[in-house]
């Protein structure tokens, strides 16, 4: 019972990081209708400089700067890159973006090569005690941050103009155009929120008990691509609901590895794919996804 | 004769030249070159196999696929499998070499025909993260089936032979004054199965087919108005990539003669994306030309990482040859796709001055 209470738990704080990355590609998907393939390395290149800068400024400073940095990133590939090809050619976008993310994950492989960064945080190594029931303090950190950096994005996108202008622009491209919203603004500010999301996420991942920071971390970020098709790639809350299905059951198969070890070893890493092959065959686009993903 | 095919007949002499030349020079290469190049060159034909079939897939019907590393390790494991001898902790079937060949590669069509439920509904991008999920299962399975796959160690691969002349170097074969090991052996069927998978993917693209999967790409309503079945039409060009793939798996097998999981991960997925993204989508042509760029670009760098500003060798201070070559793929790439989206083949067309081929067959989607 207590076991199970704390695998819930930790599967729910992962669920979670891993609905932010999901939310990521979900946010840009609807915005600009493009797959970003480089948000891994988002979430790899933010964690990266804050376990650099955090030894010299500080963890609440080198976070500001890990965001700040990765929401620039964002900006600038979208700016720089993306607003450069035809915005009605989704799959030429889509390929960009695997070209940015091979570009950034070679050159942050080699800068961290075999090592693994601490990343500095004041939670790292504290756990918390709920009766019998023991948990990384930092999985409470989680179960209770990241509900209220979701619930922070949400009333963004309900109560400012920039969410008003994201949800006009989805809803009716052209329309919102001529109304005067500006386009380029939301999409923009879309990439911004992802790599901010993904940074947020990446720390997440990041922390104990996991080691820190290593290439490993944008692997385990690419985890959140089922995250969003289980939820349906247009759907946020679906990305929610993906992300929690995913946690929970990579932790669940991770813990119950012995006794399903005929299976194989290393269940916890591939669940993902498995979950997200089977919702696929049921529902090919996902639990919460609009019929028709994509029109000629 | 109409002036007009005249004009395309005289057009297409200096093609025909060059075809012949080219053709020359590849097939007395191994009188000439060392094993190292012939090596280089067995990978790259191994890969432009694997990359045609996936330039008719994503150029052709528009469909992405990154799990074409999957198929590439059935072929590959299929074919150790059904050629290999048990023993040594794996277990394998021992049929011919050459029935194994053939069997290998059906099989990726099968695998490639049990993910059609999911390859026949979904279309683009969609189908290409779907797909991911299949490397990590493929690459979770290679591990964990150790009868058959030898698991981490992976499995040594039996040389392919045919009508009792083995092409390994054993063969003792001699043509004038060189020995053929298996490279020089190996050189020649690879670029008889190459130049048979590039002539079945040129037509496949020029016929029928290739019209109904232009067509589907450009408008599946207008497709299915014209009588193409959709569903049947993507799980078939799904089916014929695997394929593809499953023979690219037969020759990269043969070519490294050993096989191990951890080369089929997503990396190589993505590898064989640059190849037809650099080429040009759905070019054949292209797809060779990307294929060899990509294969050998690594190669290169790392042979020549002394005389080559930032690129050492293994342990050294600078890149090394392979994420050296991963910066090149992907500016390659982000240059490609803002610039010049019809890749190399467009790159091609530009440059002649006298087009003999017909125009704008290969659009990007």
């Amino acid at each position: 019972m207590t076991r199970g209470v704390e695998i819930l738990l930790s599967g729910l704080s992962l669920g979670l990081l891993y609905a932010l990355i999901a939310l990521g590609f979900v946010i840009v998907f609807k915005a600009t209708r493009t797959v970003n393939f480089a948000h891994a390395s988002f979430v790899l290149f933010g964690v990266w400089v804050v376990a650099q800068t955090s030894p010299h400024i500080g963890f609440a400073a080198a976070v500001a700067l890990g965001l700040v940095a990765a929401g620039t990133l964002g900006l600038a590939v979208e700016r720089l890159l993306l607003s450069r090809v035809d915005g009605r050619k989704h799959d030429a976008l889509a390929i960009l973006t695997i070209g940015v993310n091979v570009v950034l994950t070679a050159e942050l492989s080699w800068r961290i090569g075999e090592r693994v960064l601490p990343l500095g945080a004041p939670w790292d190594g504290h756990v918390v005690h709920f009766g019998s029931v023991v948990l990384p303090l930092s999985v409470i950190i989680t179960i209770i941050t990241v509900p209220l950096l979701i619930a922070g994005l949400a009333a963004c996108l309900r109560h400012t103009g920039w969410g008003l202008a994201m949800r006009a622009s989805i809803e009716d491209r052209e329309g919102a155009a001529l109304a005067g919203v500006r386009l380029k603004r939301v999409s923009a500010g879309a990439w911004v929120t992802a790599g901010v999301l993904a940074v947020a996420a990446g720390i997440g991942l990041a922390s104990f008990p996991s080691p820190g920071v290593a290439v490993s971390t944008g692997t385990a970020a690419i985890k959140a691509l089922p995250a969003a098709i289980i939820g349906g790639l247009d759907s946020l809350g679906g990305a929610i609901v993906g992300g929690l299905v995913i946690g929970i059951a990579e932790v669940t198969v991770a813990e119950y590895q012995a006794s399903l070890s005929f299976l194989g070893r290393g269940l916890g890493d591939v669940v993902a794919y498995v979950i997200m092959i089977c919702i696929l065959l049921w529902r090919p686009s996902g639990l919460f996804g609009a019929k028709e993903v994509s029109r000629a | 004769m109409p002036e007009t095919s005249r004009l395309r007949m005289a057009g297409r002499v200096p093609a025909l030249c060059a075809l012949t030349a080219a053709l020359v020079v590849l097939l007395a290469l191994p009188l000439y070159v060392s094993a190292f190049w012939l090596n280089m060159g067995l990978f790259a034909m191994a890969a432009a196999v694997g990359a045609i079939g996936l330039t008719i897939l994503l150029g052709a019907a528009g469909q992405l696929s990154l799990g074409h590393a999957f198929f590439v390790a059935v072929g590959t494991y299929g074919y150790a499998f059904l050629a290999g001898e048990s023993g040594g902790g794996v277990s394998g079937l021992g049929l011919p070499p050459l029935l194994a060949a053939v069997l290998a590669v059906l099989l990726a069509g099968v695998c490639g025909l049990l993910f059609s439920p999911v390859s026949s509904r979904l279309r683009g991008i969609y189908l290409g993260i779907a797909s991911l999920g299949l490397v990590f299962l493929g690459h979770h399975l290679l591990q964990n089936m150790k009868p058959v796959t030898g698991g981490f160690e992976g499995r040594t691969v039996v040389p392919l032979s045919i009508g009792g002349f083995s092409f390994s170097d054993q063969a003792d074969v001699t043509v004038l004054g060189v020995p053929f090991g298996a490279a020089e052996s190996q050189w020649y069927l690879f670029l008889v199965v190459t130049g048979g998978a590039a002539l079945l993917g040129r037509n496949v693209l020029r016929g029928r087919p290739g019209r109904a999967l232009r067509l589907m790409r450009d408008s599946e309503i207008g497709a299915s108005a014209m009588g193409v079945d959709i569903r049947r039409t993507k799980a078939a060009v799904f089916v014929l990539s695997s394929m593809y793939a499953g023979a690219a798996g037969v020759l990269t097998a043969l070519a490294f003669q050993r096989t191990v999981p951890d080369y089929f991960s997503l990396h190589l997925s993505i590898n064989y994306l640059l190849m037809v993204i650099l080429g040009g989508l759905g070019s054949v042509g292209g797809a060779i030309a990307g294929a060899v760029f990509v294969v050998t670009l690594p190669l290169l760098f790392s042979r020549y990482a002394d005389s080559l500003p930032f690129v050492t060798g293994a342990g050294g201070q600078g890149l090394d040859g392979s994420t050296a070559a991963q910066f090149v793929y992907g500016a390659v790439v982000i240059v490609t796709v803002i610039v010049q989206p019809g890749g190399l083949a467009a790159l091609a067309g530009a440059v002649r001055p006298l087009r003999s081929r017909r125009p704008a067959e290969a659009s990007t989607p």
